[in-house]
Order: structure tokens, then C-alpha cells, then sequence
């Protein structure tokens, strides 16, 4: 802000007073902005700070005062709670059942989006526009509407509570998304690109494999951290298709399973939760540019 | 078993990228040998076809089967009309679940465009605006169940004689006078508690489509407006927001489908108890507790219903994009 404010004022000498009386208002009125924004941030971070403290507390502090009592010197701190839950309530077990259900997952809806994307974008076909304007209603479908067919076809095949059932589900409901974003990021590729190889006699599955998949690989990236900390986070599907078997259930039942039998209290519910979170957050964090980037380029088209 | 997961994800990824890579190398040079007028309306197919088959099968029929299943029994046996839907609305279960639903469209994107905007708008303003940023940014990768247990965990309450262990209550009992109040228990809060919670995790999608928006504005539309003599505030009115209401509309369609299909925040903080259910937790229940289907799919349908009007918006927007 101030550095556009010099920017202004040095070839347009004859504004300076408008612009300092400007900058006078906006000092005067800083105490509210500063309220408000500092507000907000305190709002969004106490909560996750208090989760981390909690997990780090013994039982009985935890039942009997805020966490923010173990600030109080000497700090008393324990990671007991961690191996609480990973031992007795085998959230290990859980943290790599997620991971069975979202990197296949993950990797199915990429697959099979990019090459229907690539059709859509590239390639002059009938029924072309209606399967885009299909992909487009699909986007916002609540996929409330298809699991009452859906669990039933599931119990007769007896898919219910296997890994393929949900990787199945999973691939589907992230179709619309993934394929509607790749299809923007495709329609906006140089047609020379491929036009070229074409010539040369490459054919369509050669010219995907070979040229678009590679330049896309920011595309295809932000699709995938998408992909991967939507299904992570997923309660609903996996409830419903896994059928609350312990064995196969992913981080999010077995927390929302501590939950519910809150005989477990909290101190042992903080650390699963703690644990729940450090996969997506990890990845997250260090994807942060193509995460935005496939937001931006997903959401913001509109 | 952790080893019997980690094969099965390896062989999962192997047998994936060979059987894609397989299926469209191989189906390419098989219809090469097709005459050329049936490779080129083919050729598109065999890149479509899974996703398409994949939609139709897991999207496209269940949705319709679940409006047919809504005329139906519980066994989906004897046609009845639309006796599911006049069974469910008029019980008080799914009345209440409606009145929050509505509760939860109305607030839900007001707020987060509320609080998206200003943060987008006010963090270039201050020194500290990455941190800001940074804050609102964090819970996006969070699980509504985790964000549930942390929400829980602020609005903890202990009776008012004790020590409070909950943030909010601790807070709020520092004004003297103050009783802690049971958030998630008492019916005139708990709602709004539940929301809060949801917006929590999803202002900081918000502040990033309009931080992106904001920078799209050109520079020279603020510079000349500043030169003018105009206000921070009069710039924000006549300037900035005249050309933010695109992406407003962006996020408050995107916020209101996920207020309708709102479900874990409430299965893992209340699970619809004192008067928290929504039409998802219902049709939860239907469908496992009371497994009937019929109902279930009412609800669903009913659920459905109230998304049409953005589905329309949504596919007019797509249209007229591809026109200009």
C-alpha cells in the first residue's frame, strides 16, 4: 500500500497533499483494522493451538483446567497420549487404511479424468457439448442422492467394507471436478502443440502420453493434492461403504468412532485427532501453489 | 496388516498405470485398423468411455433410482406415491432438519463471503498479512471430523461453579456477572455453533478466490480513484466491490451446496441431537437406523431439489462462458 502511494506521488508532483492528506485518514483509522484482522487471525489459530497443547497434556490436567494452564512454568507435558492411541486404539492401523482408500483413489481419478479431458478438449466428437454440460450439472450433485442404489448394489456384490467398493465410489464422485478442471487447463493448451506430432503420423494415445501429460504435470498436480485431502478428510462415503468394520476403517471414522464412545475422554481424542490431520496438513503445506492454483482454476472460472 | 496395506496401495498404483496405459495404447492401434470415418467417431470413445461409464454408474443411475426408490416402500416393493414425502415432512424430525438447513444456506455463505472478503481486502493492509492469511489458509486441509473435535473442545462446558475448561466459556465468564453457556447443548446457540465451526474451516477457500480476484482488478482503476480524493471506504463501495461481485456469487453458490450437503460437523459434534439435525443426518438415519429406503430417498430427493436452481445457474454460467 505505501509503496504504491510513492509510486504515484513521485512523477505526479502536484498530488503529493492529496495523497499525504490520504495517508493521515488511513493512519488515524489503523486502530480498527488492526482490531479486526488480528481478531480474525486470533479466532482461526486458538483453536488449533489448544487442540496441539491438549494432545500434549497428562489425563487429569486435561478434565481439570484450560489448556491454557500448562503455560504455567514448569510445563507439564507428556507424549502419552499419542502412544495411547496408537497402541491401544490402533490408529496406526487407521492411518494406513487411509491411505489404502485415497492414493489408489487418488490415482484412479486422475487417470481417468485426463483422458476423458483430453477427448473433450482436443477432439471433435458427437454428444461432445451434452457430456461437458453432464460433467458441469454433476459438479454440485449431493452425493446423498446416490447411496441408498448405491449401498444396496454393494451388499448384493458384497463389496461392502472392501477397499475396491470405496476406491470405486471415490472415483466416481471426484470425476466431475477433476475432468471439468483438466478440461479447462486442456482447452488452454496451444493447439500447434499437438497439431505438429499429428502430422508426423503420432496417434491420439501418443500424443496424450507423450505431450500432453507432461506439460500438464502442474495441472495434473493440483487435481491430485485435491483429490488426495478431499478423500482424506471424507466421513460420509466411508461410514456408509466400509460399513464400520475397525479393521478397514480410514482416520476419520476411527476419530469420529472415539467420539461417539466419549468414555475414551478427551485427552485421547485431541492426540487422534492431532494424528488425523498430520497427513493432509503435510501435504498441503507443501503444495500450497498447485493446491491454489487447481482452486483457482477449478472454482473461480465459475 | 499395516505391510498388507502398503502392498495392497503399491499393486493398486502398478496395475492402474499398466492397464491405463495398456487400454489406450492398445485400443489406439486397434481402431487404426478401423476404416477412417469409424476411427475418428471412435477414437474420442475410448478416451471418454471410463469416466463416462464411471459417472453413469456411480452419479448418473443411482440419483434416478433414488427418486424412483421415493415413491416406493421401505422394501422399494409396493408403489405409494408420495406418501414418503408427506411421511417425512410431516415429521417434526424433518421439519427441524429443513428449518436448519435453511439456517445453515442463509448464514453459511453470508459469512464466509464476510469474512473471506474482508480478509482478502484488510491483509494487504497490514505488515502481518501472510500470518493472517497463513491462519485462515491452515484449516482448509482439516477434516470436518477433526475440526468437529476441535470445536467441540472450545465450547466445552463445566457448570458454572467449576473451573472452565472450554476457550469460549473461559473467555466469556472473564465478564463479571457472565454464566458459561453449554453451546452445543443449549438449542437458542447450538446451531449457530455448529455453523461457526463449518465456517471455520471453509473462510479460507473464500479469501483465496477473492484474494486472486482482488489482484485481477487493475491497479490504475484504485490509482485514479485515490488521486481523486476518494476514501479507502468509497474506493471499496464504488471500485472494489462493483468488480468482485462475480467471484461473490462464485463462492456464495459454492458455500450454499456445501451448507445443504452439510453432514460430518453434525454427525461427529451433536450426531442431530437437541434440534441439530439437517436433511444429510435424516437421511443417515433412514437409511442405517430405520433402513427405509423409501424415506431415505425422499430426503435425498428433497435434497436434490434444493440444488437444482444453482445446477441451472451453474450450466447457464458454463454456456455463456464458452459463447465469449
Amino acid at each position: 500500500m505505501a509503496a504504491q502511494v510513492e509510486d504515484v506521488s513521485a512523477p505526479v508532483v502536484h498530488h503529493e497533499t492529496a495523497v499525504r492528506a490520504g495517508q493521515l485518514r488511513l493512519r488515524l483509522g489503523h486502530l480498527p483494522l488492526h482490531l479486526v484482522v488480528v481478531g480474525i487471525t486470533a479466532v482461526w489459530l486458538i483453536p488449533l493451538l489448544g487442540l496441539l497443547v491438549s494432545s500434549f497434556r497428562p489425563t487429569p490436567a486435561v478434565l481439570s483446567t484450560g489448556w491454557w494452564h500448562s503455560f504455567a512454568l514448569p510445563g507439564d507435558y507428556t507424549i502419552d497420549n499419542y502412544r495411547e492411541v496408537l497402541d491401544r486404539n490402533s490408529m496406526l492401523l487407521s492411518l494406513f487404511n487411509s491411505l489404502a482408500i485415497v492414493v489408489p483413489a487418488t490415482l484412479l481419478t486422475v487417470v481417468l479424468s485426463s483422458a476423458a479431458a483430453y477427448a473433450l478438449a482436443c477432439m471433435q466428437f458427437k454428444f461432445r457439448s451434452g457430456v461437458l454440460l453432464l460433467i458441469v450439472t454433476l459438479l454440485i450433485v449431493p452425493v446423498q442422492i446416490t447411496l441408498v442404489p448405491l449401498l444396496r448394489v454393494f451388499n448384493s456384490l458384497d463389496l461392502t467394507g472392501s477397499f475396491l467398493g470405496l476406491w470405486l465410489v471415490h472415483l466416481g464422485y471426484g470425476l466431475p471436478f477433476a475432468v471439468y478442471l483438466l478440461h479447462n487447463f486442456f482447452a488452454a493448451l496451444p493447439r500447434e502443440l499437438f497439431e505438429a506430432a499429428e502430422m508426423d503420423g503420432a496417434s491420439r494415445s501418443q500424443v496424450f502420453f507423450a505431450i500432453v501429460l507432461p506439460i500438464s504435470r502442474p495441472a495434473l498436480a493440483s487435481l491430485a493434492i485435491f483429490e488426495f485431502v478431499w478423500t482424506w478428510n471424507d466421513l460420509l462415503t466411508a461410514l456408509i461403504f466400509l460399513g464400520g468394520f475397525r479393521e478397514v476403517a480410514p482416520m476419520t471414522v476411527a476419530v469420529s468412532q472415539l467420539v461417539a464412545s466419549r468414555g475414551n475422554g478427551w485427552e485421547v481424542l485431541t492426540s487422534a485427532a492431532m494424528l488425523s490431520m498430520v497427513v493432509p496438513m503435510a501435504v498441503f503445506l507443501a503444495m500450497q501453489k498447485q493446491f491454489v492454483r487447481g482452486m483457482l482454476a477449478g472454482f473461480a472460472k465459475g | 496388516m499395516i505391510a498388507d496395506r502398503i502392498s495392497l496401495v503399491v499393486i493398486a498404483v502398478v496395475v492402474t498405470l499398466v492397464v491405463a496405459f495398456g487400454y489406450l495404447r492398445l485400443g489406439d492401434r486397434a481402431l487404426a485398423l478401423l476404416p477412417l470415418a469409424w476411427n475418428r467417431r471412435l477414437l474420442p470413445w475410448l478416451f471418454v468411455a471410463p469416466a463416462a461409464a464411471m459417472l453413469g454408474l456411480t452419479l448418473v443411475f443411482p440419483a434416478i433410482l433414488t427418486v424412483v426408490f421415493s415413491f416406493f416402500d421401505a422394501e422399494g416393493s409396493a408403489f405409494v406415491g408420495f406418501a414418503n414425502y408427506s411421511e417425512t415432512l410431516s415429521d417434526s424430525v424433518t421439519q427441524i432438519a429443513l428449518r436448519n438447513t435453511v439456517m445453515w444456506v442463509l448464514l453459511l455463505p453470508a459469512l464466509a463471503v464476510l469474512v473471506g472478503l474482508t480478509i482478502a481486502v484488510l491483509a494487504e493492509r497490514v505488515a502481518y498479512g501472510g500470518l493472517v492469511k497463513a491462519a485462515l489458509f491452515l484449516p482448509i486441509a482439516i477434516s470436518a471430523v477433526a475440526a468437529g473435535v476441535i470445536w467441540t473442545f472450545m465450547y466445552d462446558y463445566q457448570p458454572p461453579i467449576a473451573e472452565q475448561t472450554g476457550t469460549v466459556n473461559a473467555l466469556i465468564t472473564l465478564i463479571p456477572g457472565t454464566d458459561p453457556v453449554a453451546w452445543i447443548i443449549n438449542e437458542a446457540t447450538n446451531n449457530y455453533a455448529l455453523i461457526a465451526a463449518t465456517l471455520w474451516t471453509q473462510a479460507g477457500f473464500a479469501m483465496v478466490i477473492f484474494a486472486a480476484a482482488l489482484r485481477s482488478i487493475p491497479e490504475e482503476l484504485h490509482e485514479a480513484a485515490r488521486l481523486d480524493g476518494a476514501s479507502e471506504w468509497k474506493l471499496f463501495r464504488h471500485v472494489t466491490f462493483p468488480a468482485l461481485v462475480p467471484t461473490v456469487v462464485v463462492v456464495a453458490t459454492t458455500m450454499t451446496v456445501i451448507a445443504l450437503k452439510a453432514f460430518d460437523i453434525v454427525y461427529v459434534m451433536t450426531n442431530g441431537s437437541y434440534g441439530t439435525d439437517v436433511l444429510s443426518t435424516v437421511m443417515y438415519r433412514e437409511l442405517f437406523t430405520a433402513k427405509d429406503n423409501g424415506v431415505a430417498g425422499a430426503v435425498a430427493t428433497i435434497l436434490m431439489v434444493a440444488v437444482i436452481p444453482i445446477m441451472i445457474f451453474n450450466v447457464r454460467q458454463f454456456r455463456r462462458g464458452k459463447e465469449s
